[in-house]
């Protein structure tokens, strides 16, 4: 430390000899360079204005007393600033702290997502999720039962972040809980609610989306909690058609029955699931219309479901100049044979 | 003998009483001109929480010497309302008297050894160390 201290003095001294000499920008730069090497070593504004003058005493043998004196000022008032930097980096480090913890959270986070890939003959399956900070409030699940039926969900807690996504978990822990004979979408929301009704404080609440599809029947059934209505592609007539079915938001009041949608799947049809981060997106400062997602996936109805969903979320990404308001989720179930 | 100095705080003028007398005794014990404007610093703002929260209290200032070493002790208290969370006023970024960067971590910070004592409505005692390197 006393070293550091020596060599830093002859340093500065022969930095500021050589400015005094030839006033040259070089002289400048190197002050520059130094400042960095300065604070690398924690040397606070006080320290640097006391350096100064000690090496400017040393160099001007005949200092006035006033030039002197004035230092005292300088050097109290330093001191100050000398706190807010230190207050500054400690701040910075336990920021770091937080945001490697908040890493770790969100690594967990994901980990409570499905991960599996989906191996049907007669299924074409997709599903996009980015969260717009480092937690979602938004959740999905497919899975598929013991008779080969494919379940499938999108819900979205009411908020962001770490509160979020701590009611997300909720909803993983409490479908997991469900056994086969309760697949049913109207008997799942249900159950979900009684859950969710309990354990959430009353100023939050969760939406859902939840369906099933029959690939024997080539049938799809759904309900929905409030949730965000999706689409309904028929490919024969090459049409997009709202999907919704009524229900309240989940934890709002104990006993709620959800209506339950019945719809049949020809080759090619297919639905989609969605939360509002998706229809909340804006381009150039302007909500997007339901009409342009549609638009945005009818370009690609070529493609494989996957594709699809991540070059919509592509595409509105980048409109949004990467900056995402809402966690977003897309999801895309085709019959495919 | 060691030095010891009692500065009531009352008034703005305590806290320079409190300042001037802190530096005198600084430079005695030999503090460079950094550590000085630092103690003076610390001392300041122990006087001025006193002179703000509690109206009126007491700064000790005095020299300590302990494993070999040379050092100042400053001792601030008050008989005032005493302080209800001291946990969230040792954290950086919470400063009561809305200054940046003082308030009480910057005192722990200006200076070696920091302790603290406050019980409520009975009031806040405050014992913060600079050694001599």
């Amino acid at each position: 430390m006393e070293d550091m201290k020596v060599s830093m003095y002859q340093l500065y001294k022969d930095m500021l000899t050589s400015y005094l000499e030839d006033k040259s920008e070089h002289a400048l730069y190197h002050a520059q360079q130094f400042s960095k090497q300065m604070m690398e070593q924690d040397m606070s504004p006080e320290e640097t204005v006391s350096l100064h003058v000690s090496v400017f005493e040393d160099l001007s043998q005949d200092m006035p007393e006033e030039v002197k004196d004035s230092f005292d000022l300088l050097l109290e008032v330093m001191i100050g600033y000398g706190l807010a930097y230190r207050e500054h980096q400690s701040l910075r480090d336990r920021q770091q702290e937080l945001e490697s913890e908040l890493n770790v959270a969100a690594q967990m986070q994901r980990t409570l997502l499905p991960d599996k890939k989906i191996d049907l003959e007669e299924v074409d399956f997709g599903v996009v999720s980015v969260p717009a900070g480092k937690m979602s409030g938004d959740y999905y699940h497919y899975d598929l039962d013991d008779h080969g039926n494919l379940a499938v969900a999108v819900a979205d807690v009411i908020g962001k972040g770490v509160p979020a996504a701590m009611s997300m978990s909720m909803i993983k822990y409490a479908m997991d809980t469900l056994t086969d004979k309760q697949m049913q979408p109207s008997a799942v929301l249900e159950s979900l609610n009684r859950v969710v009704e309990r354990n959430i404080d009353e100023d939050m609440f969760i939406t859902m989306m939840y369906g099933v599809y029959y690939p024997e029947e080539h049938s799809f059934s759904l309900s929905s909690a409030g949730h965000e209505p999706g689409f309904i592609y028929n490919a024969q007539e090459d049409t997009f058609l709202s999907l919704e079915a009524k229900g309240l938001v989940l934890g709002v009041s104990p006993k709620v029955r959800y209506q339950e949608k019945k719809l049949s799947l020809a080759p090619g049809d297919f639905v989609v699931f969605l939360s509002d981060g998706v229809t909340e997106s804006r381009i150039d400062g302007e909500f997007i219309e339901r009409d342009q997602i549609v638009d945005m996936i009818r370009e690609r109805l070529h493609l494989p479901a996957q594709e699809i969903v991540d070059e919509v979320y592509y595409q509105l990404e980048k409109a949004q100049e990467f900056q995402l308001r809402d966690d977003f989720t897309l999801m895309i179930v085709r019959r495919k044979v | 003998m060691q030095v010891q100095t009692h500065v009531d705080i009352n008034s703005e003028w305590g806290i320079v009483a409190a300042r001037q007398a802190g530096r005198k005794l600084a430079r005695e014990i030999g503090f460079g001109s950094v550590d000085q404007a630092r103690i003076t610093t610390a001392i300041s703002e122990l006087a001025r929480n006193i002179y703000l929260y509690a109206n009126q209290g007491q700064i000790k200032i005095e020299e300590v010497t302990g494993s070999g070493k040379r050092g100042m002790k400053i001792i601030a208290s008050d008989e005032g309302p005493g302080i209800k969370d001291l946990r969230r006023v040792m954290e950086d970024g919470f400063t009561t008297s809305g200054g940046l960067g003082a308030g009480l971590p910057g005192v722990k910070r200006l200076m070696d050894e920091f302790g603290i004592e406050s019980e409520q409505d009975e009031g806040t005692v405050i014992t913060t160390i600079k050694w001599l390197r």
